[in-house]
């Protein structure tokens, strides 16, 4: 699937507004057929790495190369990549059709060959029919299609997507997720998607890029950086973690909440300091003589699949996901298998603790 | 919502109404009139209007009247789109500065705006004509272009001009094909303004034209002094009926579009 | 066709030369790629708003601070405190301190002003007690007549100002449709032109739309839900609309305030035809001034005090507007 050939190679980007800077020293390859997520808060500088692939903002220095040419002095309109914006920017005087046909007009094709591509790509994306409709009368769903549908006619390199599912209903957005990853698959076109929503990413992506701050914080595909985040911050944010300071009292064993546990972690020194991530469907209800720790639960949330328990161990609170319910108030144990306690060298964390 | 409420409103917006068009009524039933008197109805006849058509300094103010609004409408959407798209672009700071100059002669009073062109003519030497005048109703019609575009502008989702150049468009093929079409309301809404502005401005043009050359508003002010001729109230009512014509129609097409 | 081209031929070049240097710098930046300066755009206004405002403004302060011969002075603020001065003087030289110092101030000038502020004000008070009702009126959804009727108000505006102003002659004069009617019913003849109160209804007619489309606009802008929601929270209509739709139109109303404020201080033409010239206006004031004394000095010098008075109650305005809200123009 996913060549090995670089297609797109950012080096050393940094980009500062007015003094401010938003990148800072960003490096990354792209591969061939690759679908590549940008994920991270916003402010993180996601969009803007983006908007310097696109053309739209030019680096403060570093080099953008395109299948090993620098393009930084290429202005948008030359360059081989289209983008889907976050709220679509659909030309609202121009129909469905003259929407979709925008681009291959600029390329002077034949009439006849700009409608059998435009309506090709109307049925691509389930709109068949739909040419002739004014863009504003569309649902969002509808007008999402009508935008990737404009950038895709083109077979662009790479497709540039700027969260382009946030403003549709969680159902629907579920729904684009799985086509536009079988699209991806089915056309063979390189994506760059841009998305706060660790969910996404994890569903769609062959390697996420998690950003923080202009910095990129870890690259990797989805399973690895779900297993093994490279930080607390990571961690917090690709799914929901218990994360606390801790200590590596030495090798394979570490000190948290008041107690030694068992992990497979070394390397860190003796008595170092650390943090501790443990995601809650990782922590196992047992009865309150064997487990490693015992609390009281505090509160019972049904989450759908699972429930979501806040357990007080006195020295640390946990939130822990299971499919069988505790009755609030009650003491339960509670025990962690050496392999699930992840052990990450500290850093600022953001303002919470687990 | 009760009956008595629902009727109060009405009456009350029916007197407004009827305050402001009675003075419209009586003027359109004294063109009729056969008599010169503004008091008495001596019969109904069409003599002002074949009048109107005879008199030559009438036609000529028409004819100035009209020319000076359709070019400076011309002219002053032109110059003010651009420079409603060139403000969109700039930067804060400067972007303030032309913002203030240009509600500038909103504020100033008409008196004003007009005494201080007439004065800038006369130091530059220029004798007052009809292009001093155009050039004064351009300078008016400006802002108000510029006032009705900038706010379409500022709607614009700002990535639609951006999508434009992502797929090939040229920075100029994105301005004419995408930025200009989608803020044509506002550039139809600003050349309208400019239009009906330029067409009843009096008292900047009375200020910035020389005495040989009059538009209606200058030449009926003139004609007060000697008192009005029941032949400008004919040409009035005919250019509110041609007026509200257009406004039928325009009202009619863009309903159906 | 020659009246047309009366610009000296210098000034045809400049027009030529700056439109040559426009046309240039955009073709520059297209062929340079790196994306068109879109802020060039504005060059064409910017070199406008110099020549025919920036430029006119400075001419007026200059002549303001000036006399016939060009010299700094400030003699002409001094005229519009005390017309007199100048007499006096004279007189002094003539006739000495003593004679001199008989001659008493001449307010004319400020007397105006102040006679033309109290007119606006008045204007202003009436258009806003008429206008708002009717724009909260009109913004009344259940009588879905909003659009229709800001058609109403604008149509009368297309009859020439100057025109309808005399229509009102027809309606006042002695001879007049008012006053036959009220003959005809026995109450005789009643003076209503060539007073204060013909001039004030003269302006009140020019300028009520002026009042009333900015308020219908900040109007029908509210949510219709806010007036539900009032009501749900315990609010009978009356407060609902002193403490709900008043508060929220306020910048309708500061819009439409300085809509019909800044003109009616320097109406003129109505006070001359429903006057009578009994009662003179700033404008009136300036017009003869410029034109009548062809004293540009002193018509420069009561321009900048009232372009001056006008700034000065603008930020007064914007104060309690901050956003701008109001919208000039409905």
């Amino acid at each position: 699937m996913v060549e090995n050939e670089h297609l797109i190679d950012l080096n050393h980007i940094t980009k500062e507004y007015d003094g401010v800077t938003v990148l800072d020293d960003i490096s990354l390859y792209i591969r061939r057929k690759e679908f590549v997520t940008l994920l991270g808060p916003s402010g993180c500088g996601k969009t803007t790495t983006l908007r310097i692939i696109a053309g739209f903002e030019t680096p403060t220095s570093g080099e953008v190369l395109f299948e090993g040419r620098d393009i930084v002095s290429l202005p948008p309109y030359k360059r081989r990549v289209n983008t889907v914006f976050q709220k679509y920017a659909l030309f609202p005087h121009l129909n469905v059709h003259d929407n979709i046909a925008f681009g291959l007009k600029l390329k002077k094709l034949p009439r006849a060959e700009i409608d059998r591509r435009v309506d090709a790509m109307l049925d691509l994306v389930n709109l068949s029919g739909y040419g002739k409709r004014r863009v504003d009368a569309l649902s969002g769903g509808q007008q999402q299609r009508v935008a990737i549908a404009r950038s895709l006619v083109n077979e662009p390199e790479v497709l540039l997507l700027d969260e382009p599912l946030g403003a549709l209903d969680l159902k629907l957005r579920k729904g684009m997720q799985l086509e536009l990853k079988s699209m991806q698959q089915r056309l063979g076109i390189t994506f760059l998607y841009v998305t706060h929503d660790q969910e996404e990413a994890l569903t769609m992506s062959d390697t996420i890029v998690v950003m923080r701050d202009g910095h990129i914080l870890q690259i990797g595909d989805p399973k690895h950086i779900y297993d093994e985040p490279a930080n607390a911050f990571v961690a917090d944010f690709i799914g929901e973690s218990n994360i606390l300071r801790g200590t590596m009292v030495r090798d394979e064993l570490v000190h948290f909440a008041g107690q030694d546990f068992p992990c497979v972690d070394f390397g860190f020194g003796e008595d170092a300091p650390v943090d501790v991530v443990i995601r809650p469907e990782d922590i196992m209800l047992v009865g309150e003589d064997v487990g490693q720790l015992t609390g009281t639960i505090r509160s019972v949330l049904f989450k759908g699949v699972h429930y979501e328990m806040i357990i007080d161990c006195g020295a640390a609170t946990f939130k822990v996901h299971s499919t069988t319910m505790q009755p609030q108030g009650s003491r339960v144990g509670l025990s962690i298998v050496p392999f699930n306690i992840h052990i990450m060298r500290p850093m600022e964390r953001p303002g919470r603790e687990g | 919502m009760s009956k008595v409420s629902q009727f109060f409103k009405r009456f009350y917006l029916g007197l407004v109404l009827f305050f402001l068009y009675i003075p419209i009524v009586v003027l359109i039933i004294q063109s009729f009139n056969a008599g010169k008197s503004r008091a008495k109805w001596e019969g109904f006849s069409f003599t002002w209007y074949e009048q109107l058509f005879h008199n030559t300094s009438i036609m000529n103010a028409l004819w100035v009247t009209v020319s000076v609004a359709v070019l400076a409408t011309i002219v002053s959407t032109i110059i003010g789109t651009l420079a409603a798209i060139g403000i969109h672009a700039m930067k804060k700071r400067p972007q303030a500065v032309m913002m203030t100059l240009t509600n500038l002669p909103n504020t100033m009073p008409d008196i004003v705006t007009g005494v201080s062109l007439m004065l800038l003519f006369i130091f530059a030497n220029i004798p007052r004509s009809y292009t001093t005048m155009l050039l004064a109703h351009i300078s008016f019609d400006i802002p108000y272009v510029i006032l009705s575009v900038l706010p379409k502008l500022k709607q614009m989702n700002r990535h639609t001009y951006e999508a434009a150049l992502d797929l090939g468009a040229t920075p100029h093929y994105a301005l004419l094909h995408v930025l200009i079409p989608e803020c044509r309301q506002g550039i139809v809404t600003g050349a309208l303004l400019a239009f009906t502005l330029s067409l009843d401005d009096f008292t900047i043009s009375y200020f910035t034209t020389s005495p040989n050359v009059q538009n209606l508003s200058t030449l009926i002010y003139s004609a007060t002094k000697l008192g009005i001729s029941p032949t400008y109230y004919a040409l009035s009512s005919l250019m509110f009926v041609v007026l509200l014509v257009l406004l039928l129609v325009v009202n009619k097409r863009t309903k159906e579009a | 066709m020659r009246q047309y081209m009366t610009l000296p031929w210098w000034s045809w070049l400049l027009m030529g030369l700056g439109l040559a240097l426009f046309i240039a710098l955009v073709a520059l930046s297209i062929r340079r790629n790196r994306g068109i300066k879109r802020s060039l755009f504005a060059t064409p206004y910017v070199l406008w708003i110099i020549i025919f405002t920036v430029l006119p403004c400075l001419l007026i302060a200059y002549y303001s601070l000036t006399d016939a011969s060009g010299n700094l002075t400030l003699d002409n603020f001094r005229t519009f405190w005390d017309s007199n001065h100048i007499m006096r003087e004279q007189l002094r030289g003539v006739a000495g301190d003593e004679i001199a110092a008989t001659v008493v101030r001449g307010s004319v000038n400020v007397d105006t002003l102040v006679y033309s502020l109290w007119m606006a004000f008045l204007c202003t008070a009436i258009c806003l007690l008429l206008g708002y009702p009717a724009a909260l009126f009109m913004a009344d959804r259940n009588m879905k007549l909003g659009a229709t009727l800001v058609v109403l108000f604008i149509i009368p505006m297309w009859m020439n100002f100057l025109l309808r102003t005399i229509a009102w002659m027809s309606l006042l004069e002695d001879s007049g449709l008012i006053n036959s009617l009220l003959r005809s019913l026995g109450l005789g003849p009643v003076q209503l032109m060539y007073n204060q109160q013909a001039v004030l209804l003269g302006m009140v007619y020019n300028f009520l739309p002026f009042m009333v489309f900015p308020i219908y606009t900040s109007l029908n802008k509210l949510d219709p839900k806010l007036g539900e929601a009032a009501a749900d929270l315990g609010c009978n209509p009356w407060r609902t609309l002193y403490k709900v739709t008043m508060p929220l139109s306020v910048p309708g109303v500061i819009s439409g305030i300085t809509m019909v404020f800044m003109p009616s201080v320097t109406t003129f033409f109505i006070p001359r035809v429903l006057g009578g010239g009994n009662t003179q206006m700033f404008g009136d004031l300036i017009e003869s001034t410029f034109l009548f004394s062809g004293d540009w000095n002193l018509g420069s010098a009561l321009s900048l005090i009232m372009m001056v008075l006008i700034l000065i109650s603008l930020s007064i305005l914007r104060k309690a507007d901050p956003n701008g809200e109001g919208g000039g123009i409905a």
